[in-house]
């Protein structure tokens, strides 16, 4: 019964999970499969060869340096500007009536739903330099030359921000909704001010709906490769596309491995949290 | 009382201003496939001639027939083996690598793409190497990555609708005497079948729109939509994707507003029923 599911499970999620550590201790060479077996048996001698090459080159280099910090950064920034702008909305949608809640709740899952590839390539036009928000700005006088967005750090947080929104409002909306309104009730009664009892009743009690909704956005940011692709320039340093690279450009699949391996490293923590958390969503469905 | 109302025009304008910043570049995407220009941006007058170049595209169209045709396996799997993972966890948490089966249904939910794509491809160069099989990548390896992608999503929806069900009715039919696989076939399944409907739609559309994961397992002849859109986009703008998009946005939008009502007005029914049930009783 219990079985099936973990044994599929295992072999496809957690197994091949090893052979990335196992292949990042191995060298690239010419020929299939293109890098060589860490395990010889010869003579009856079996030798074991680990090659820590890729990690010793990883962490002298500068630019792999520059590139983890650079993706923390900006899944950091996109983080903040998600909250920022999805707390107002999934408070005022909790707050709205009855009727409407579900239909605004809809209409932030529907981009979920629709193609996400599409989403990212519809602010190219918004964002080129003879786009339509430059044009737009021109047309108002506000600006004389237009701002450089497209292919820049600024067009990449855009871009998250808009593809991951949803999962920021998830979270954050189901805490909000099962609020029990009557506690800022009895906060006003005491005469707290509106800010107030904002500020010591209702944003503590979605204390976790924002942890939630940050790390569904932190994690997969932090590897995002799409989006840099897409509307990054050259110099958008991100981890993700560091290792697409290695792997299609260079095709040096144990240096790709080992970035994978640092990736996995740096998302340890904030993963280890996500699991708690929904350990916890669980343990109160029960 | 009155004060526990959000003020109104705050509550517009923030709505106004989120729900324009989801909708507005959509909204702009659609409004300019009709353009005549091939300069996207640039409006030069009315035409629906990007719709008749997709007609012609012989690559988007066996791609797009083959990404179908891969989302429709995918879906039908993933709803096989995470309603099954998706029950596990929900009736039979007590087992001791439990967390680590959790663990592994919640993971693949907020990994980054390139992960798993990298990790399943080693895997399936290794099987290969050692089992002979499977031979090159294509089609069957890129299913088991979508399943992969798909099953957290179902299992999730799956264990959550499972906790919420009243087990008087499966305990009633087991005291008549049926056995536990006919319970879940007779009893279960009908009772959870909404969520298997949600999971397998958004399975669906989840696999047709994968491209992170299907650029690593897709060999020479598996090229999928988003393979081919993804070529195109990367130069820049182009015209004829503006017209796949809006297609895409408005099937897609017309199923899951479908689904939506429909969804409401079965839960509906359903209280009214429970409601007069409770009350004959």
């Amino acid at each position: 019964m219990i079985g099936v599911p973990f044994l599929f499970l295992f072999v496809f999620f957690l197994l091949p999970f090893l052979l990335v550590v196992g292949i990042s201790f191995s060298q690239q060479q010419l020929g299939i499969p293109p890098y060589t077996p860490l395990t010889k048996m010869e003579d009856d001698v079996f030798t074991l060869v680990l090659n820590i090459g890729h990690y010793k080159f990883m962490l002298g280099d500068d630019l792999y340096f520059a590139t983890y910090i650079s993706s923390v950064k900006m899944a950091f920034v996109s983080t903040v500007l998600c909250l920022l702008i999805g707390y107002p909305m999934a408070y005022y949608i909790a707050r709205a009536s009855d009727s409407a809640r579900d239909t605004l709740m809809m209409m932030v899952m529907l981009p979920f739903w629709t193609s996400y590839l599409i989403r990212v390539y519809a602010w190219i036009g918004i964002l080129k330099n003879d786009g339509f928000l430059n044009q737009f700005l021109m047309w108002l006088g506000v600006i004389d030359t237009p701002l450089r967005l497209y292919h820049t750090n600024w067009g990449v947080y855009i871009g998250m921000v808009f593809s991951y929104l949803p999962f920021m409002i998830m979270p954050l909306y189901s805490h909000l909704v099962k609020m029990d309104l009557r506690l800022l009730e009895a906060a006003y009664d005491l005469g707290a001010r509106p800010w107030k009892a904002f500020v010591q009743v209702t944003l503590p009690l979605s204390k976790n709906g924002i942890i939630a909704g940050s790390l569904l956005v932190f994690i997969p940011a932090v590897g995002e490769y799409v989006i840099p692709e897409l509307l990054g320039g050259s110099d958008t340093l991100m981890i993700g596309r560091v290792m697409w690279d290695e792997f299609f450009n260079n095709m040096d699949w144990p240096m790709a491995a080992t970035v994978t391996c640092a990736m996995v490293l740096l998302l340890l923590v904030p993963m280890a949290m996500f699991q708690h958390y929904q350990a916890k969503v669980m343990e109160e469905v029960k | 009382m009155s004060t526990l109302k959000p003020s109104k025009p705050l509550s517009y304008a923030v709505l106004g201003f989120g729900y324009s910043f989801l909708y507005l570049p959509i909204l702009l995407l659609i409004v300019y496939s009709f353009n005549e220009s091939k300069l996207v941006t640039v409006w030069s007058g009315f035409s629906t001639k990007w719709y008749w170049a997709l007609l012609e595209d012989d690559e988007l169209i066996t791609a797009a027939l083959l990404s179908i045709k891969i989302a429709l396996m995918t879906a039908t799997a993933s709803v096989v083996v995470g309603t099954w993972a998706g029950f596990v966890m929900a009736r039979l948490n007590r087992f001791r690598l439990f967390p680590l089966f959790a663990g592994m249904i919640n993971a693949p939910l907020v990994i980054p793409e390139v992960i798993q794509g990298i990790s399943l491809l080693l895997l399936f160069v290794a099987m290969e190497q050692t089992l002979g099989w499977p031979e090159g990548r294509g089609v069957f390896t890129i299913w088991i990555g979508h399943v992969m992608l798909c099953v957290s999503y179902v299992a999730i929806i799956v264990q959550s609708r499972v906790r919420e069900l009243n087990r008087s009715l499966e305990e009633a039919a087991m005291d008549l005497g049926a056995r536990p696989l006919k319970v879940f076939c007779v009893i279960t399944l009908p009772l959870i079948s909404q969520a298997l409907v949600s999971g397998w739609l958004l399975s669906f559309t989840l696999s047709l729109d994968d491209l992170v994961l299907t650029a690593f397992l897709s060999g020479p002849g598996s090229t999928t939509l988003p393979m081919v859109v993804f070529s195109r986009v990367r130069l820049g703008l182009n015209p004829e994707m503006n017209a796949l998009a809006t297609l895409f946005i408005l099937v897609v939008s017309v199923g899951v507003v479908a689904g939506n009502l429909y969804m409401r007005s079965v839960q509906r029914k359903r209280e009214r029923e429970m409601q007069l049930a409770f009350k004959a009783a």
